[in-house]
């Protein structure tokens, strides 16, 4: 267990074993995506209320769905750089920002697209929407941050920071449709119980979530080879590896 | 585990859980602000002021939607199933809107106690499923969803 985890903390050996998942990763994102967006926008029939606009949702649920989960990572790569001082947690929190911010807009622009049609408005202050605002701002604001900081350690450490502070925001968007009046419909998707969506429309829309779950994997993977590669420019390990050259 | 590293995981927790209660205490006190509408019964108790604009939120009353002949005006009741309260707006409504679903409507209180609407919204739940399944679950298609199918 714990040789692992040593071994996660080593550039060379991340670097070649992340290299051989993102081989894996790609051609299973594209196969995901393409199957989820053919059968969704496509084959899956047209709801009795929305008709064709509620297609959506196989763009718009599964980008907010990653965007939640994304944070806890970045949040939990923050912690462990903050107990463990582990480089490659630093890495993985920052590789993961940029990924959920962009998932996180995705899932506002989308609503607000889908907004318009069925509710009659591209943007309500309602709690849903805006907590999802504030998810995008704390993105923003772990990557601004740290590119704030000269020194990568200190700005690692207030990224965590502002991260775990910032987890509190998760379960208030999760629960914002139930604890409070708002526009936005609680969820469709349950846990337990059955699903308030037909199991027709419900099938590609799980394909669409995994192969988000897979897109944000593999942006993040690719985020942090990226990483790894400029950290260690001059590192003999990455020369060999280049071919010596 | 090292004991350092024990203390930081300890702080690191208590950071988690401080701020999530003081963000929860702030939520808790806001949390009439944070509610974007007033059901009816709240209209009608008089908790929601009548000096500016509020949000009533609620089901259309089914067979009260009227529709003037000449002009767009429209007049419905908003019901939470506790209380009612009559909406009048003039302009264009959602295509979802319909009798019998979710509605918000923004707009002032009048002496009468009826909502002058500026803004009406459609708000739809979280049910989806194919026209076929719903006919069958409904025995029918209301005509005001026939028209919303493609």
């Amino acid at each position: 267990m714990w040789t692992i985890i040593h071994k996660m903390g080593s550039p060379p050996w991340f670097f070649r074993f992340s290299g051989t998942l993102v081989r894996w990763l790609l051609p299973i994102t594209i196969a995901l995506l393409l199957v989820g967006a053919v059968w969704g926008l496509l084959v899956a029939p047209p709801d009795f209320r929305q008709g064709n606009s509620y297609r959506i949702i196989y763009i718009h649920v599964p980008a907010a769905v990653v965007a939640l989960a994304g944070y806890y990572v970045m949040a939990l790569a923050g912690a462990v750089s903050l107990i463990w001082r582990i480089k490659m947690a630093d890495i993985t929190m920052r590789a993961a920002a940029p990924v959920g911010a962009v998932l996180t807009a995705i899932a506002l622009v989308t609503g607000a697209i889908w907004g318009k049609p069925t509710w009659g408005a591209w943007w309500v202050w309602d709690a849903r929407i805006t907590s999802m605002l504030i998810l995008f701002f704390l993105y923003l604001g772990v990557v601004a941050l740290f590119e704030a900081y000269e020194n990568k350690t200190a700005a690692a450490r207030a990224c965590a920071v502002l991260s775990l502070v910032g987890t509190v925001n998760i379960p208030i968007i999760y629960k914002s449709v139930d604890w409070w009046y708002s526009l936005h419909q609680p969820a469709s998707l349950k846990l337990t119980g059955e699903s308030a969506i037909d199991s027709s429309m419900l099938y590609p829309l799980l394909l669409m979530i995994l192969a988000f779950y897979c897109l944000f994997a593999l942006t993040v993977l690719l985020n942090m080879r990226a990483e790894l590669v400029w950290a260690h420019r001059e590192s003999s390990w990455l020369k060999q590896l280049a071919g010596g050259a | 585990m090292h004991p350092i590293r024990k203390q930081r995981l300890v702080l690191v927790s208590l950071m988690v859980v401080l701020s999530s209660v003081a963000i929860g205490l702030v939520a808790f006190a806001l949390r009439d602000n944070i509610n974007l509408f007033y059901p009816p019964a709240d209209v009608i108790a008089g908790k929601a002021p009548t000096d500016r604009t509020i949000r009533l939120g609620g089901m259309v009353v089914e067979g009260s939607i009227e529709r003037s002949e000449t002009e767009l005006d429209t007049t419905f009741w908003v019901t939470d199933y506790e209380a009612s309260v009559a909406v009048r707006y003039s302009g264009i409504l959602p295509d979802l809107f319909a009798e019998g679903e979710g509605v918000v409507a923004e707009g002032m209180l009048d002496g009468a106690g009826t909502l002058v609407a500026t803004q009406v919204l459609a708000k739809h739940d979280e049910n989806y499923m194919p026209p076929e399944v719903a006919a069958a679950l409904e025995g029918k298609i209301a005509p005001a969803d026939r028209a919303a199918l493609p």
